[in-house]
């Protein structure tokens, strides 16, 4: 290939490159994007409760304390532009959240109600001792399979 | 008339008789359930365990809400959409007018009170292995909840399947009474088979099934497509989940992974349902499904 065509050839894929990357770059991404990181969140949090729980790892009131307030803390974001409708999974690639989610408006934000009063109840338990942690686990646990049910679809 | 036909005819007559009765109900005897009295709060637990609500119940139901078995749920499958029956004790809409012999029949024989048979939705294909004093249990505590004046409505079948005699060729082929993982079992794990093989049915969606819709036993919780049509259940033989039984009994009890990803879909019902038995009964069905043969 001569030198000229070399270059342009590598101009076209870089075109093309760039091309499907803005194309694959929708408009909600960023929203998308930051709600899994919330979730990401929680469930990083959620992981030192959760490990102290099921006896993985030993109690430590300062730990659980720490890591049940950034739950309350995450709970209390206002989420509102986290969800911009047309983000749901029929609409676009890259998201399990199910369109349920803009038709019963109420009911899922009541679910992020539950969470909110299942991590302020961990939080009380986090200072108390490790068997009201392993009480709590069941009410935050419920509270994310409460919505998850109705408003997440399967992963595969 | 030629003798071939005489001996066609006769054929013919000789395969009718044999579908119908290969296809006949078969009811319990008459003196199955005499002298059994059930008990109201040992049959919550049973209630729990079987998971009534979660398809009897409207699924947005909440707390109280939940005991409500009204019926009414749409469950896709690839023969149709069956709905979900009413059955709060309400005498006209509901099962208040059987008895617990009629309710027995259902559960082990998968017969409904006019004789007919149910369609296997309902899972009395695992039902079929409980004890009588677990259904006589959960007959009382079923007496005991409020009645739903909602009329149960048709299911919505393509023909053939539309013709419930069928169903009995389906439990000749399919339904037998007899456990899956056979061999030395402590009395834990044998109470963990119990709960999972028949009592809260997990392979009536973790089985992969045949063409005909009969469970694929010798594949027994090794993962299936969704009825629904939508994903797949997970394989949750040994070869496929690895999670500890602790890990096992935390997932069972807050719905939470070894991750802290959470169930969802219908899943997160099953955890629900879980959270009201005895944690002695989820460390049993952890014991058990770490002795289920490991399927890739």
């Amino acid at each position: 290939m001569k030198p000229v065509s070399a270059a342009l050839a590598a101009c076209a894929t870089v075109i093309t490159l760039a091309a499907s990357a803005a194309l694959a770059a929708g408009p909600m991404d960023g929203a998308i994007k930051a709600r899994q990181g919330l979730m990401d969140n929680l469930a990083f949090n959620l992981g030192v409760l959760g490990g102290m729980a099921k006896g993985a790892m030993p109690y430590d009131q300062s730990a659980a304390q720490a890591a049940a307030g950034n739950i309350v803390t995450l709970t209390t974001l206002n989420e509102g532009a986290y969800w911009p409708k047309g983000s749901d999974n029929g609409a676009v690639e890259g998201t399990h959240a199910l369109p349920a989610i803009w038709d019963k408006p109420d009911a899922f934000m009541g679910h992020m109600k539950d969470l909110h009063d299942a991590a302020v109840k961990m939080q009380e338990a986090a200072g108390t001792d490790l068997s009201a942690v392993q009480g709590a686990m069941k009410g935050v646990g419920g509270a994310c399979g409460g919505c998850h049910k109705q408003f997440r679809a399967p992963s595969n | 008339m030629g003798r071939l036909l005489m001996l066609l005819a006769g054929l013919v007559a000789a395969g009718l008789v044999a579908f119908w009765v290969i296809t006949a109900p078969d009811p319990l005897p008459d003196d199955a359930m005499a002298g059994l009295k059930g008990d109201a709060s040992r049959g919550e637990l049973v209630f729990w365990a079987g998971g009534c609500a979660s398809c009897h119940a409207d699924p947005q139901a909440k707390g109280a809400d939940q005991l409500k078995l009204g019926g009414g749920q749409r469950l896709e499958s690839a023969f149709g959409t069956f709905l979900t029956p009413n059955i709060s004790p309400d005498p006209t809409h509901g099962i208040g007018a059987w008895t617990l012999h009629d309710f027995a029949d259902a559960m082990l024989r998968g017969i409904r009170k006019d004789g007919a048979h149910l369609y296997p939705a309902f899972p009395y294909s695992s039902y079929d292995k409980m004890t009588k004093g677990d259904v006589a249990d959960l007959w009382a505590y079923l007496r005991t909840l409020p009645p739903v004046a909602t009329p149960s409505q048709p299911h919505e079948l393509s023909f053939p399947f539309s013709i419930r005699r069928l169903v009995g060729g389906y439990n000749f082929l399919f339904v037998s009474t007899d456990w899956v993982v056979t061999g030395d079992l402590t009395p834990v794990e044998e109470r963990g088979r119990y709960l999972v093989e028949a009592v809260s049915h997990c392979g009536q969606c973790h089985t992969p099934r045949n063409a005909l819709g009969g469970m694929q036993t010798g594949r027994w919780l090794a993962g299936a497509a969704n009825p629904d049509g939508k994903g797949r259940i997970p394989n949750i033989t040994p070869a496929a989940l690895s999670w500890s039984r602790a890990d096992i009994v935390a997932y069972l009890s807050t719905g939470l992974t070894p991750e802290f990803d959470s169930a969802g879909g219908h899943m997160a019902y099953v955890v629900e349902n879980m959270g009201h038995l005895p944690k002695s009964d989820v460390e049993a069905i952890a014991a058990y499904l770490k002795k289920v043969p490991p399927m890739k």
